[in-house]
C-alpha cells in the first residue's frame, strides 16, 4: 500500500463530468449538511454543477464522473490526470462503462443513425468504457449513483492521510447488518447482492426490490454458483443476463458471465428439439 | 433437554391473556420486542399486543430457501426461527464503543450515550437460548470487560418458548441445545390448543408472573397437565431423532457429532474444502444470521472535521477478504480456505475455545445461504471420506 | 496461591493508557523506533505487545521493544499501513493511547541456567530486543545466549549501534543478509544458514524466534532436526486484531486467539497447524 500523505490544510477539489447522467454529482450536492463540512475543508475550485467559481488547476483531489464515450472525452481525461493529484473516479459510468456500456454489444454506428437525423455530426466512439481504462486512478468510488456516506470517508481520509475504508465485501453484508430480510431467499427473487461490492448500505433489497449490480462486482464473486442455483431455481437465462447486464454491464465479471450464460442460452436453443 | 429448567409448576394463561404479560414488561420498564410477520419473514421486532405475533403463520425452510404459508391452526410460536436472533439486539451489527474528542496535542474520552430502556424478548427457542449462553462465554469474561454487551445482558428478560415443530433446517436435537428450552430463561411457554402454560425459570420470571396474576388469570397445572406440557418439546425431540419425515414437514437435518473436533482438524487439507468453494459465495451471510458468531472489527471513525473521533464496532465474517488482513495480504485468500476456517472455528476450536460447540443446530446458515450450502451434509461429506491416517 | 488477593478489575479493550510520543528514533529504512510516556511505569513482560491507538486512524498490535523498566514505552514500527504510517507524521508530544500489555510473553523464567539462541528475522528483533535486555540484567541466570540475527540488506539490520552492549553481557551475535551490501563483512544468506552452522547442545537449549512466518516455520523446522524438543522452540506470531483480548476473533490462527493464547506459542501446540497452508 502506498502511503497517502495528509492533504494541504484546505486542499483544492475539483469536480469533473464525462458521458453520465450527472446523479453521482447531484449526491453530493444532495450532502446537505455534510457538504458544508466539504466546503468548509476543502477549496472547491472546479464544480460546474454546483458552482460558476471556475479556477484552473492544478488540484489536490479530482472526482471524475461519467465514461469514456467519445474521441475528445479521450483528450481531456488526459488532461485532467495531469490536473489532479490525487484521482477519484465516481459512480457505474466512471467506474465500470455505465449503463451506456450496453452499446458495448451492438453496434454504436447504428443507434446514431437511428436517432440522430444528421449521424454524421456525431462524434463518438464504438464503446463506453470506465476512465481506468485510459488513465491512472488512485481510488474508486462504485455506485449508481454513489454513495454519500463513502464520499464524505474519502474526503476524510485525504483529510487525515489514510486510505479510505471501503469495505472489501458484498452487499449481502450490508442488508444482515440493516436487519433486512433476503430478498433472494424469502421471495425467491434473483438477486446480485452475494456478488456485488458492498457500498450502498443494502438499499434496494430494504425497498423489497433484487440488489442491480450498481456497485459493480465484489471481490472473488463466485458467478457461476449463484446464476446457476438461480437457474435450477427456475429462473431463465435470458433473465439473468438482463440482470448482470444492467448498471455495470460492462465490469470483467458480470460481462464474463453474461456472456457465458448467452453463449449456454444459444447452444439449448440451437439443439434440435427432440 | 429432558428435565425442565423451570423453577415452579407451570400455569395455564388463556391466549389472549397473554397480553397481560407483555403489559407487566412493559410496566417493568422494557422495550419488547417478539416475532412478527414482516417482509416475507418472521422477524424479531417490537411488539405491543397479542395480536402482532404470527399467529396463523408457518415457515417452511430448506437449503437456501424459507417461505412463509398461511396455516389456520398454527398457534402464535409454530413457526421456527427465522433471519434475526437475540445477536442482532445484544451484539447489534453496528456500535460505538468509545468516543474521543481532540484535546491540546492529544485525546480526551467522552462518555457513551446509554441503551434507552432494557430488552425483553418473547418467543427465544432453545437454540437461541443456547446461542445466548454461548455469546455469555464470549463477550461476559471476568477479565475483559465488553460494557455495553454486559449492560444490555444484564437488562435482559427472556420469554422463551417450547418448540411443538421444527423445521426441514433444524438440528437443535443434535446439537442437545432443544427443543425443550434450556436455562437461561426468565419466564418459559408451551403452547396447547388455545392456552399457554407459562412458568418461571428464574426469580426474575417468578417476579413477573405474580405481576401476571394480577391483571390475568393464571390456573395451576394438574400433575397430569404438567406432564402433557413436559411432552410437547419431548414429542417433537423423539420425532427429530427418527429423522422420519411426516405429512406436511420434512425430516429435520441432523448432525453427527461423535469425535468432531479431531474429525475436522485432522482434515484440513481434506479435497472436499476445495469441492465447497465451487459452490460458496463467500458472501458472509451463514456467519451474520448465525447467533453465535462473534467477530467483529473496531473502525476509527473520525468525522471530517478530525477532532472527534468514535470506535465502532461492526460485525466482522471470516468469509471476507479484509477479516484476517494483514501488510502482505492475508492468510486465508481463498474461499476454500475461509469456509474451512468457519466450519472448523464453529464446530472445532470452538470446543478448545469456549469447551462447547459454536454450533446450537438452528439451521439459519443453511436457510440463509443464497445457494443453500449444508454445513450438516458437508461435515457428513468429510465424515464419509475421512483422510486421516 | 493467596486466597487475599483481589481479582483485579476486568479491562476494557477499547480504553488505553494516554501516552505521549517522546522522540523517534529512525532504525532502518522505513523503520523507528517511537518512544512512549505513560506518565508512570507501565509493566509488561518481554513478549507482550500493545495496541498502539491513534484516535481517527486506528489501532495496529505492536509488540514492546523496550526494557521491561525502561521510563519510556518503546516501540519499534515499520511504516506499512494506515496507522504506521500516521504514527511516523507524529511530531513529539502528540497523544495517542496505548492498550496493552497483552498476550503471553516470552517463557524467559522457565529457561533459567539453559543455553538460548534467538532468531530473528527483520523487525522480528523488536519483540526479542525486550528479552534481550531484561536477559543481559540477569545474565548469570542462563547458560551461553546466541542472538541469529537475519536481514534483508545490512541497512535493515535493526539496534546494529546497542550490539557492542549486548556483546559485553556475552551474547553472542551472529549476522546474516539476504542481499550484502559493498564492504558487508558477514555472510549472504538467510538466517537458517545461521542455525546449521551453529553448534548446540540440544537437550539444554531453548530456541526463541520472532520473524515472517515462512522464516519461523523453517527454524522451527531446522531446529526440530537438530534435535531440539518441539517444547523448547517458541515463535511469536503476527494476526490482524482489533481488540487484543480474545473477543473479536480476527486473529484466530486453528483453536487458537494469537493475542490471548500467543502471540508466544511453543511449537509444540502449533506445529499442526503450521504446516497447513492458508489456515
Amino acid at each position: 500500500m502506498t502511503a497517502i500523505p495528509p492533504a494541504p490544510s484546505r486542499p483544492r477539489l475539483a469536480v469533473f463530468k464525462f458521458a453520465s447522467c450527472d446523479g453521482c454529482q447531484l449526491q453530493l450536492l444532495d450532502a446537505q449538511g455534510r457538504l458544508l463540512e466539504i466546503a468548509d475543508r476543502f477549496t472547491i475550485d472546479h464544480f460546474l454543477e454546483a458552482s460558476s467559481r471556475d479556477l484552473p488547476g492544478p488540484y489536490d483531489v479530482g472526482l471524475v464522473e461519467g465514461s469514456i464515450s467519445t474521441p475528445a472525452d479521450v483528450a481531456r481525461i488526459h488532461e485532467i490526470r495531469g490536473q489532479c493529484r490525487f484521482l477519484v473516479t465516481i459512480g457505474a459510468c466512471a467506474t465500470a462503462g455505465g449503463i451506456q456500456a450496453l452499446r458495448n454489444w451492438a453496434s454504436a454506428a447504428d443507434y446514431a443513425a437511428a436517432v440522430y437525423a444528421r449521424p454524421e455530426y456525431v462524434a463518438t466512439l464504438a464503446t463506453s468504457t470506465p476512465i481506468a481504462a485510459h488513465v491512472p486512478v488512485d481510488f474508486e468510488l462504485r455506485g449508481c449513483p454513489i454513495d454519500v456516506g463513502q464520499l464524505v470517508e474519502l474526503l476524510t481520509a485525504v483529510v487525515v492521510g489514510r486510505r479510505p475504508r471501503v469495505a472489501p465485501h458484498c452487499v449481502c453484508v450490508e442488508c444482515k447488518a440493516r436487519g433486512t430480510v433476503c430478498v433472494a431467499v424469502a421471495r425467491g427473487i434473483p438477486c446480485l447482492g452475494p456478488v456485488t461490492q458492498a457500498g450502498c448500505g443494502g438499499l434496494c433489497p430494504a425497498c423489497d426490490r433484487e440488489c442491480f449490480g450498481c456497485f459493480g462486482p465484489g471481490p472473488q464473486p463466485n458467478l457461476v454458483s449463484l446464476t446457476g442455483f438461480y437457474e435450477r431455481h427456475g429462473t431463465p437465462r435470458d433473465r439473468l443476463v438482463r440482470l448482470l447486464r444492467s448498471f455495470t454491464p460492462w465490469a470483467d465479471d458480470f460481462r464474463t458471465e453474461s456472456d457465458r450464460l448467452e453463449a449456454a442460452d444459444a447452444a439449448a436453443n440451437a439443439e434440435p428439439r427432440p | 433437554m429432558s428435565c425442565s429448567a423451570a423453577i415452579g409448576p407451570p400455569q395455564w394463561l388463556a391466549k389472549p391473556d397473554f397480553q397481560a404479560v407483555i403489559d407487566a414488561l412493559v410496566a417493568a420498564g422494557h422495550r419488547v420486542v417478539g416475532p412478527r410477520v414482516a417482509a416475507g419473514a418472521i422477524v424479531l421486532d417490537d411488539v405491543a399486543c397479542v395480536a402482532d405475533l404470527p399467529a396463523g403463520w408457518l415457515d417452511d425452510q430448506d437449503g437456501g430457501s424459507y417461505r412463509l404459508r398461511r396455516d389456520e391452526a398454527a398457534g402464535c410460536f409454530d413457526h421456527v426461527v427465522g433471519p434475526h436472533s437475540l445477536k442482532n439486539f445484544l451484539f447489534p451489527a453496528r456500535e460505538p464503543v468509545a468516543t474521543f474528542i481532540r484535546d491540546g496535542a492529544g485525546w480526551r474520552e467522552q462518555p457513551l450515550v446509554p441503551d434507552p430502556a432494557p430488552l425483553a424478548v418473547l418467543g427465544v427457542r432453545g437454540c437461541d437460548l443456547a446461542a445466548l449462553a454461548i455469546q455469555d462465554a464470549v463477550f461476559l469474561r471476568a477479565d475483559v470487560a465488553d460494557s455495553t454487551y454486559r449492560g444490555r445482558r444484564a437488562g435482559l428478560f427472556i420469554v422463551a418458548v417450547n418448540c411443538r415443530r421444527a423445521a426441514a433446517t433444524c438440528f437443535c436435537h443434535s446439537m442437545q441445545c432443544g427443543p425443550a428450552a434450556g436455562p437461561g430463561f426468565d419466564l418459559a411457554v408451551t403452547e396447547i390448543d388455545d392456552r399457554f402454560a407459562i412458568e418461571a425459570g428464574t426469580t426474575k420470571g417468578a417476579a413477573l408472573l405474580a405481576a401476571v396474576a394480577t391483571r390475568a388469570t393464571l390456573t395451576p397445572c394438574t400433575p397430569a397437565d404438567t406432564a402433557a406440557v413436559r411432552d410437547v418439546p419431548q414429542a417433537l425431540g423423539r420425532w427429530m431423532h427418527s429423522r422420519q419425515a411426516m405429512p406436511g414437514a420434512a425430516a429435520p437435518r441432523s448432525l453427527d457429532t461423535t469425535d468432531i473436533r479431531d474429525l475436522l482438524f485432522g482434515n484440513l487439507e481434506h479435497p472436499h474444502w476445495a469441492a465447497i468453494a465451487d459452490r460458496c459465495l463467500a458472501c458472509g451471510n451463514c456467519t451474520l444470521v448465525c447467533p453465535t458468531c462473534f467477530c467483529h472489527s473496531v473502525e476509527d471513525v473520525p468525522d471530517l472535521s478530525g477532532d472527534r473521533a468514535t470506535l465502532e464496532r461492526r460485525w466482522a465474517s471470516c468469509f471476507t477478504l479484509d477479516h484476517a488482513h494483514m501488510h502482505g495480504g492475508g492468510p486465508r485468500p481463498t474461499t476454500a480456505s475461509r469456509y474451512r476456517q468457519w466450519l472448523t472455528h464453529k464446530l472445532a476450536g470452538w470446543i478448545d475455545q469456549f469447551g462447547t460447540s459454536g454450533c446450537t443446530g438452528c439451521g439459519r446458515c443453511i436457510t440463509w445461504c443464497p445457494v443453500g450450502i449444508d454445513l450438516t451434509a458437508e461435515v457428513a461429506a468429510i465424515r464419509a471420506a475421512d483422510a486421516r491416517p | 496461591m493467596n486466597v487475599f488477593r483481589v481479582a483485579p478489575p476486568p479491562r476494557s479493550p477499547w480504553h488505553g493508557r494516554p501516552a505521549r510520543l517522546v522522540d523517534v528514533e529512525p532504525e532502518a529504512p522505513g523503520v523507528a523506533t517511537y518512544r512512549f510516556d505513560c506518565g508512570g511505569p507501565f509493566h509488561f513482560a518481554p513478549g507482550q505487545f500493545n495496541m498502539l491507538h491513534l484516535p481517527g486512524i486506528g489501532a495496529a498490535a505492536i509488540s514492546i521493544s523496550s526494557a521491561p523498566d525502561a521510563a519510556t514505552v518503546g516501540h519499534t514500527v515499520r511504516a506499512v499501513g494506515n496507522v504506521t504510517h500516521a504514527l511516523a507524521r507524529l511530531r513529539p508530544g502528540a497523544g495517542v493511547f496505548l492498550r496493552g500489555p497483552w498476550g503471553k510473553p516470552w517463557p524467559l523464567d522457565a529457561l533459567c541456567d539453559r543455553d538460548v539462541v534467538l532468531v530473528a528475522g527483520g523487525v522480528g528483533l523488536a519483540s526479542l530486543r525486550s528479552a534481550i535486555v531484561a536477559v543481559g540484567r540477569r545474565r548469570g541466570d542462563f547458560g551461553r545466549i546466541r542472538l541469529l540475527v537475519g536481514g534483508r540488506a545490512p541497512a535493515d539490520l535493526l539496534y546494529a549501534r546497542e550490539y557492542p552492549a549486548w556483546v559485553r553481557a556475552d551474547i553472542d551475535i551472529r549476522t546474516i543478509v539476504d542481499r550484502p551490501a559493498a564492504g558487508w563483512p558477514g555472510p549472504a544468506g538467510l538466517v537458517t544458514d545461521l542455525l546449521a552452522g551453529l553448534d548446540f547442545d540440544p537437550r539444554r537449549t531453548s530456541l526463541l524466534c520472532c520473524g515472517p512466518e515462512p522464516m519461523m516455520r523453517a527454524v522451527a523446522a531446522a531446529g526440530r532436526a537438530r534435535g531440539l524438543a518441539a517444547t523448547d522452540i517458541f515463535l511469536s506470531l503476527e494476526r490482524n486484531m482489533a481488540c487484543a483480548a480474545g473477543l473479536c476473533g480476527l486473529c484466530q490462527f486453528g483453536p487458537t486467539f494469537v493475542c490471548r493464547d500467543g502471540p508466544v506459542f511453543s511449537h509444540d501446540r502449533i506445529a499442526p497447524f503450521l504446516a497447513v497452508r492458508h489456515l
